[in-house]
């Protein structure tokens, strides 16, 4: 049978493997964002997990509005990065940094 | 047991597939690869019974935010290699990191502890499905929230068509606006004249 320890270390490990992929792409802001998108995934597989433990619909509501805010900044994250794009010519981290103070 | 076996499937493509996502060296695979991770994610919601938001991530995510991170990655012209800088050099620290992470928190959850209590009877079964058992509490508990993302929803549209939107010299293009606007007489001119009619005899 499956326990809820089961979902929550499967979340765990989400969140680690995302975490170490903001450290290691440094330099790309696609697969930053990508790995936000990792990370957004492992919380609602914990809050998925929680809500059927504890037979609480609260949870996946949370989910579901996890997921329309996730879908708004990825919109917004992917029309910045286009309009830098267009700008800048480069989506390279180390290069942004006209704003430097 | 089946759907132990399940799971357990399910659980090692999503890290294989995760794995992927952060160390494939074309930001298209790596896209691609998030749609299998989101895909796998939705088949484990679905064994925790959890179906409508299992095929609401097939929707949302597969179906709408994949195919604007592969069309955004497609249309920008990022060389990989150029991407690839540091990628040696700070992988020991992320896997550090990662790793020390991870143990923290298996140590915290208690793996052992937990492991002996497994899921109680599908709540939702009372309410006849999963869909209707979250409807009821989204449309009574959560009716301010549920408009309050629709408004969220609606912003993020607007702010990501003002933010990529600009303006080309140079280009002849319909103004609507001035369209609507315009007046009959700067438009039509009528004329008095005598009336003409064709003489006799002349044939059309």
């Amino acid at each position: 049978m499956i326990s809820l320890a089961h979902f929550i270390v499967l979340g765990t490990v989400l969140f680690c493997i995302s975490v170490a992929g903001i450290f290691i792409n440094r330099k790309n802001v696609i697969v930053l964002l990508m790995a936000i998108e990792l990370m957004l995934l492992a919380v609602n597989m914990n809050f998925v997990a929680f809500s059927r433990y504890l037979g609480d619909p609260a949870g996946q509501v949370f989910v579901f509005f996890i997921l329309t805010v996730a879908a708004a900044e990825s919109a917004i994250g992917l029309a910045i990065l286009v309009v830098l794009f267009r700008n800048r010519s480069t989506i390279n981290v180390a290069e942004i940094d006209s704003m430097k103070g | 047991m089946t759907q132990q076996i399940l799971f357990y499937a399910f659980a090692a493509v999503l890290i294989a597939s995760a794995l992927a996502v952060i160390t494939l060296k074309n930001s298209v695979h790596a896209a691609l690869s998030l749609v299998l991770t989101f895909f796998t994610a939705a088949g484990i919601w679905i064994l925790a019974e959890a179906e409508f938001l299992g095929l609401a991530l097939i929707v949302v995510y597969v179906g709408a935010v994949m195919v604007l991170f592969l069309f955004v990655v497609m249309m920008l012209d990022i060389k990989p290699e150029s991407m690839r800088e540091g990628f040696m050099r700070f992988l020991p620290a992320g896997v550090i990191v990662a790793a020390v992470m991870l143990a923290e928190m298996l140590s915290l959850i208690g793996v052992k502890t937990l492991q002996a209590v497994p899921l109680p009877e599908n709540p939702a079964a009372a309410a006849g499905s999963n869909t209707a058992w979250l409807g009821q509490a989204l449309f009574t508990k959560f009716l301010l929230p549920f408009e309050i993302a629709a408004l969220i929803l609606t912003v993020a549209l607007i702010a990501a068509v003002t933010l990529t939107l600009r303006k080309r010299s140079g280009v002849r293009t319909q103004k609507p606006g001035l369209q609507v606007l315009v007046q009959r007489d700067e438009r039509l001119r009528v004329v008095r004249m005598a009336s003409e009619t064709p003489k006799t005899g002349e044939s059309a």
